[in-house]
């Protein structure tokens, strides 16, 4: 237990104040993420997963606690600071892919590394890798409009990888798709974690979260489970 | 994100939307294109002033006729010729700050050479004449005192006249040529003095009126169209002139409280006063033209708030992706400030070319000078970092959560 967790939350709560009405979107919220790990993050709509994986992805500070990614207290850093650190160490996914309309798919799985200060011709050759990894090589200069769902979300992927984040973070990757794309994606992302990917994911679908190994759920903004598939086989056969 | 990486992409947002990035830019062309027409305009007029005061010489009175009375009715100025031979003179000898003087009469004729010919003025004079415009000899002689009281058949040349009718390598000296049906023999021709002023031909004063213009009705004998006088010093200018003028009315018997049959200019200081009108009319014309710069930066503003905000959605994924608040800062501003080059680099090769074209039209002569080129461009980069800034930094300010929810 020596080693640090990649993602720890101690207490974290956020709270939003709109005209004088405060809103507790996640309320106390604490756990680690260790490296290597493939979570599932459930809940009904408006519990606050959103919110939290905004903290996580360092987008957004706790009106309470702490977030610390590989020791720091994400709060204590500047806010350019906390920007580098979502270029080089944190890999976003969409729902809606998010892509840039006005790129094509290479320009747009190059884009974090504009933000690294990668060359542009580094850029485009990493860009190529990626795309290559997620199966997408070949539709490289499409822009977004001429790709399916599928595919945009493979080259949202693509480009949340590229910079070799030590944690993917994805807000419901599967929510827009039909269910044999989503199973595609989501199968993309198994094969990712086996790699070592650190990977957190919202979902909706309790089948999705049956194929992570650990789901955390949350209620009105509280943590209510977090459950190890792994971790509670071995008991549950230990105590058989 | 370096400053580069701005540009690309700011240049990549601009490609999209051509016809729109034109339209937003156009105030700033037009702005930049008036400022360099005007200045090219401005001083091309500055130049051609400077030329022709530099000809006329330094410290120069220039004496010609005034209103003339005839019962009772005032004639039209110069129509009669009052100024003499004898008011040289006294001129000369009665006024210690004249270093020289001399009187002219002048037409245009034909000058013929073999073959050639080239219609010009014809000047009769004194060699005192060039002594008050300092104008050297390229080569010959002045004229001698027996070929000014003698009508000498001589004549010299100015250099524009002498480049007509004589070929390259020809000496025009101890040519013969013909004026009027007169030989005369070439004995100068003069240095160059400006474009305006070397198409002439000067002939002896006796020998203009005598072979020339001694028909003429409205000339006395002794009748001279004006005179031009050399002051010693700058400093003298007023006094001398004061001098002239009680002289002259003396000789000419004015009356005392009738206007002078005469008047003595300083073209000099009259060309200077017209040199500062339209340095002032080239100012106004730029402040105008500031104005069509201002509107065109408020332009670009408008554009560029629009833009953000159609953007917004673009901000939070380059946010989210670890664009800091200073890169899309950096990126919008890019953007302004490469509408603002594009239009100023547009408007600066309008304005030349606006202002070759009324070059040659209108016969005026412009100069481009690099300065207002410069100018032009650095008020339009001034333009696109005043006005690019407000919506750069609003885009650099909005939330990147926020505006990831945008649609
Ligand atoms: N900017 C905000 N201002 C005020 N309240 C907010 C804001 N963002 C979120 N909330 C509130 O916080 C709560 C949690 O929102 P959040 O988006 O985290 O939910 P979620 O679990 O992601 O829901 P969904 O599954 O629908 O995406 C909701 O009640 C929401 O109304
Ligand atoms: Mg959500």
């Amino acid at each position: 237990m020596t080693a640090l967790p990649l993602i720890s939350l101690r207490s974290v709560s956020r709270t939003y104040r709109t005209d004088g009405v405060a809103v507790t979107a996640v309320r106390n919220v604490s756990f680690d993420i260790a490296q290597g790990e493939i979570v599932a993050v459930m809940g009904p709509s408006g519990s606050g997963k959103s919110t939290l994986m905004n903290m996580i992805g360092l987008l957004d500070l706790p009106s309470e606690g702490a977030v610390h990614l590989e020791g720091a207290n994400v709060a204590e850093l500047s806010e350019d600071r906390r920007s580098s650190l979502r270029a080089r160490s944190i890999g976003f996914v969409f729902q809606s892919y998010n892509l840039l309309a006005r790129h094509n798919a290479i320009e747009n799985v190059a884009l974090p590394l504009v933000y690294c200060g990668v060359s542009r011709k580094e850029r485009l050759a990493r860009a190529e890798q990626t795309l290559q990894a997620v199966g997408m090589l070949h539709r490289a200069h499409h822009f977004p409009r001429q790709l399916s769902g599928g595919e945009q979300q493979r080259v949202a992927i693509a480009r949340a990888l590229i910079a070799s984040p030590l944690i993917v973070l994805a807000d419901e990757p599967t929510g827009a798709l039909d269910s044999r794309t989503g199973a595609e994606i989501l199968a993309l992302f198994a094969a990712l974690n086996r790699t070592g990917q650190t990977i957190v994911m919202i979902t909706h679908d309790p089948g999705i979260a049956t194929q992570c190994r650990r789901t955390i759920r949350l209620h009105d903004g509280e943590l209510v489970s977090d459950e190890t598939v792994a971790e509670l086989l071995p008991r549950r056969s230990a105590a058989s | 994100m370096t400053m580069l990486q701005g540009f690309q992409i700011a240049l990549h947002a601009l490609r999209l939307n051509p016809l729109r990035s034109f339209l937003t830019m156009l105030g700033i062309v037009i702005g930049v294109a008036s400022i360099v027409t005007v200045f090219a305009i401005g001083s091309g007029a500055q130049l051609r002033l400077q030329e022709q005061i530099r000809s006329i010489g330094a410290n120069v009175l220039m004496i010609t006729p005034g209103a003339v009375y005839q019962g009772g009715v005032r004639l039209k100025d110069g129509s009669k010729l009052t100024m003499t031979e004898g008011d040289v003179q006294a001129i000369l000898e009665q006024i210690p700050e004249i270093q020289a003087a001399a009187g002219s009469l002048a037409g245009t004729a034909q000058v013929i050479h073999e073959g050639k010919n080239w219609n010009t003025t014809i000047n009769g004079t004194t060699t005192g004449h060039f002594m008050v415009r300092d104008w050297q000899l390229a080569s010959g002689r002045y004229f001698s005192g027996a070929e000014e009281s003698g009508a000498g058949k001589v004549v010299i040349l100015g250099s524009t006249v002498a480049r007509e009718l004589f070929a390259a390598g020809d000496d025009p000296i101890g040519a013969q040529i013909r004026i009027m049906k007169v030989p005369l023999e070439v004995v100068g021709v003069l240095d160059r003095k400006g474009p305006a002023q070397d198409d002439v031909a000067f002939v002896p004063l006796s020998t203009a009126k005598l072979r020339f213009l001694g028909s003429a009705s409205n000339i006395n004998r002794d009748s001279v169209a004006y005179i031009i006088a050399k002051v010693a010093a700058d400093g003298q200018m007023a006094g001398a002139r004061a001098e002239i003028e009680s002289l002259l009315r003396q000789r000419h018997r004015v009356p005392a409280g009738q206007e002078d049959d005469f008047k003595v200019q300083d073209p000099a200081a009259a060309m200077e006063a017209q040199q500062g009108a339209i340095r002032t009319v080239a100012l106004l014309l730029v402040a105008i033209a500031s104005v069509s710069l201002l509107v065109g930066g408020i332009s670009i503003m408008n554009v560029m708030i629009v833009s953000v905000t159609e953007r917004t959605r673009e901000i939070g994924i380059r946010r989210a992706l670890g664009g800091r608040m200073r890169d899309i800062r950096l990126q919008f501003l890019c953007e302004a400030l490469v509408l603002c080059l594009l239009g100023g680099a547009i408007g600066v090769a309008g304005g030349i070319t606006l202002s070759m074209t009324v070059a040659r039209m209108a016969g005026w002569v412009t100069s481009i000078d690099s300065e207002a080129i410069g100018l032009a461009l650095a008020f339009s980069i001034a333009t696109g970092l005043i006005f690019g800034f407000y919506p750069a930094h609003k885009a650099s300010r909005l939330s990147p959560i926020e505006a990831l929810k945008t649609e």
